[in-house]
């Protein structure tokens, strides 16, 4: 199993890279990848450093040109595929069906992966995208059981990916309009969710409230921690009961599975955070490498160690992890 | 233009279905879509329940589309796609890209691409219509210049549809947002959303109507409307406008539709007609290229 890692900057690539991923992943500076935020990505240049330094340590570098391009700027996406063929890339990331016909059509010896926002969740829609587009791996989107997973597998005609750790997306990627109903800007066109400048913070009597766009999405009491407003992360009413209606502050963690997940023939996992620091990258990708090896060297007898999981969930949104849609029971 | 009525999202008693269709069956619609979409758990009508419904609402004169899931996780639910998409007599509406990948195999079927496929320029309308989509259904995000820009490329004899009445799709999850606000698990949600005909309301804290729960499915706090953009929906080449059923009034909402497309109806009266009928606001932030959840009042 391939362990495949978030670089949102030269750095975080390094971190990911000297710490043991296989492959990593990173988008350019524009709205053509999902972690379009102020400060992060690569320019050109960086590009070029990033993926010298990946090959000399024998990891691959793939680019996530995992948007929907809009009709008005399709050019600019497709630039984004020719440059990732200029660069000799090792995989482009694509979710949109225009765009990948367009991959297959003028470079059709770059590798294509299909992102978790195309929400591939069945092996009849990997066949359609292996089918028409030569596809060569899916990333699955987080709302499959286990079960659902190896049979995904065992019909797939190509390899799977599956996400391993990182914040939690609730809804099916892709397919999710929240950000765009509330602040107008959403993952599939813009490529961000929740976006930091609709986050307005208020403090009155020790308590601090996170609004989205003027909507308010959490109170928080006086030292109760407080997290990024992600909408679907938020405090609400439903029929007179305030709770996580959607979802808590969360992270998703599969170490309890991995010798599930490499029987069932997942082909890569992924971690998710492209907007993390370097030094989180390097710590999710020490924790990660050291599991993934010895659930290699023998899945019989492997069992998270207890400082794994220690160090994962201090880094985890709300510092607690979740199997997600993985385990049934969180359906 | 032609005016359909979109499937019923929420999960409704067999009866309620039946009588609903039935009073459809009179109603000035052209076009109807019929079946699940949301959850395939929902099953107070059985595959030919639909087919038989559908064959009344054809013989009543109107065009019968057999909607279908927009999230597959099951095996069963494949089973289900397959049956709906080689039933040999209703086109489909596809709503996911294994129904795409039925359709491409069976050549030459004509269907509608739904507003669960995520169509946001022209290369992907092409395909589709190469695929065999005689109609697309604009996703729910998307603005007027967006839906103008792509109607530029849109290729010939491929219909345009756009929701312009109802709660809006915002998401689906894997998770059952119903059955957990009653603390159950989803493979024991006893069918929970059959108590919600419009959905399960959700609130932020201070009391604002935000969201709608329906079960796998998140929805628009409130309704879109888009009676007062008729002009600039004409004026762009819409060919269909879809009003997405809701528990009450649907007759009224029809009619006042087919008036407002008559020309019998002003659109600033048509709005003020529709305003009681939507009793959780009404949104058309999405078409001014605005949050979603924006209303822009009409302009005269």
């Amino acid at each position: 199993m391939e362990l495949v890692c978030p670089a949102g900057s030269l750095p975080a690539l390094k971190a990911a890279v000297d710490n043991g991923a296989n492959a990593v992943y990173l988008g350019f500076r524009d709205a053509t990848n999902a972690r379009n935020f102020a400060g992060l990505n690569f320019g050109m240049d960086e590009i070029r450093a990033g993926i010298r330094h990946a090959r000399a340590a024998g990891a691959k570098v793939f680019i996530a040109l995992n948007t929907y391009p809009r009709e008005a700027h399709w050019s600019q996406w497709t630039a984004a595929a020719d440059r990732a063929a200029n660069l000799g890339v090792d995989a482009v990331i694509v979710a949109d069906l225009g765009l990948l016909r367009y991959c297959a059509r003028h470079h059709p010896h770059m590798r294509r992966h299909l992102s978790v926002q195309a929400s591939a969740t069945s092996h009849e829609a990997i066949d359609f995208y292996a089918r028409e587009f030569g596809v060569q791996r899916v990333v699955l989107p987080r709302v499959l059981s286990l079960q659902q997973v190896r049979q995904v597998i065992a019909h797939s005609p190509i390899e799977v990916e599956v996400f391993g750790f990182g914040s939690l997306c609730i809804m099916v990627e892709g397919r999710c309009f929240l950000s765009s109903y509330v602040t107008g800007e959403s993952p599939n066109t813009c490529g961000v969710c929740s976006p930091a400048k609709a986050v307005r913070w208020e403090e009155a009597a020790g308590t601090r409230r996170s609004r989205l766009n003027g909507v308010l999405i959490d109170v928080y009491a006086p030292g109760e921690p407080a997290g990024y407003p992600t909408l679907c992360k938020g405090r609400f009413d439903v029929a007179g009961e305030i709770n996580y209606a959607l979802e808590e502050p969360t992270s998703l963690n599969v170490l309890a599975i991995l010798p599930e997940l490499l029987r069932a023939g997942v082909a890569a996992v992924k971690v998710e955070g492209r907007q993390r620091s370097p030094a989180y990258v390097a710590q999710v990708t020490r924790v990660l490498r050291a599991a993934l090896d010895a659930c290699q060297r023998d899945p019989n007898r492997y069992a998270p160690r207890a400082e794994w999981t220690a160090q994962l969930d201090k880094l985890a949104e709300g510092r607690q992890h979740t199997l997600g849609a993985l385990d049934r029971a969180w359906q | 233009m032609k005016l359909s009525l979109g499937p019923i999202l929420y999960f409704w008693e067999r009866e309620r279905v039946l009588d609903f269709y039935a009073q459809a069956a009179g109603w000035p619609v052209d076009i109807v879509y019929l079946g699940e979409a949301v959850c395939s758990k929902r099953r107070a009508l059985r595959p030919d329940d639909w087919l038989e419904i559908a064959g009344s609402l054809a013989h009543a004169g109107k065009e019968v589309v057999l909607t279908t899931l927009a999230l597959i996780e099951a095996e069963s639910e494949l089973g289900a796609l397959r049956r709906a998409v080689t039933n040999g007599r209703f086109p489909v509406e596809a709503n996911d890209t294994a129904a795409l990948n039925m359709l491409s195999a069976a050549q030459g079927t004509r269907f509608v691409a739904g507003p669960y496929l995520n169509v946001y320029n022209g290369e992907t309308l092409k395909l589709l219509h190469e695929l065999g989509a005689g109609r697309w259904v604009l996703p729910a995000e998307l603005s007027r210049d967006m839906l103008a820009a792509l109607q530029a490329r849109r290729p010939h004899g491929m219909e345009t549809e756009v929701q312009v009445f109802g709660r809006l799709p915002l998401a689906l999850s894997a998770r059952c947002f119903t059955a957990r606000a009653h603390h159950l698990p989803k493979d024991e949600c006893e069918f929970r959303c059959r108590d919600y005909p419009d959905g399960l309301p959700l609130a932020t804290r201070e009391g604002q109507r935000f969201l709608t729960i329906n079960g796998i499915q998140t929805q628009s706090g409130s309704t879109s409307c888009l009676v007062a953009e008729l002009p600039e929906l004409r004026a762009i080449g819409v060919d269909v406008l879809r009003l997405s059923p809701q528990a009450h009034s649907m007759h009224e909402v029809v009619q006042v539709f087919r008036e407002a497309l008559d020309d019998r109806l002003a659109p600033a009266a048509a709005e003020e007609r529709l305003a009681v009928h939507m009793p959780d606001g009404a949104c058309n932030g999405y078409w001014h290229g605005e949050p979603g959840m924006a209303w822009q009042p009409h302009a005269d």
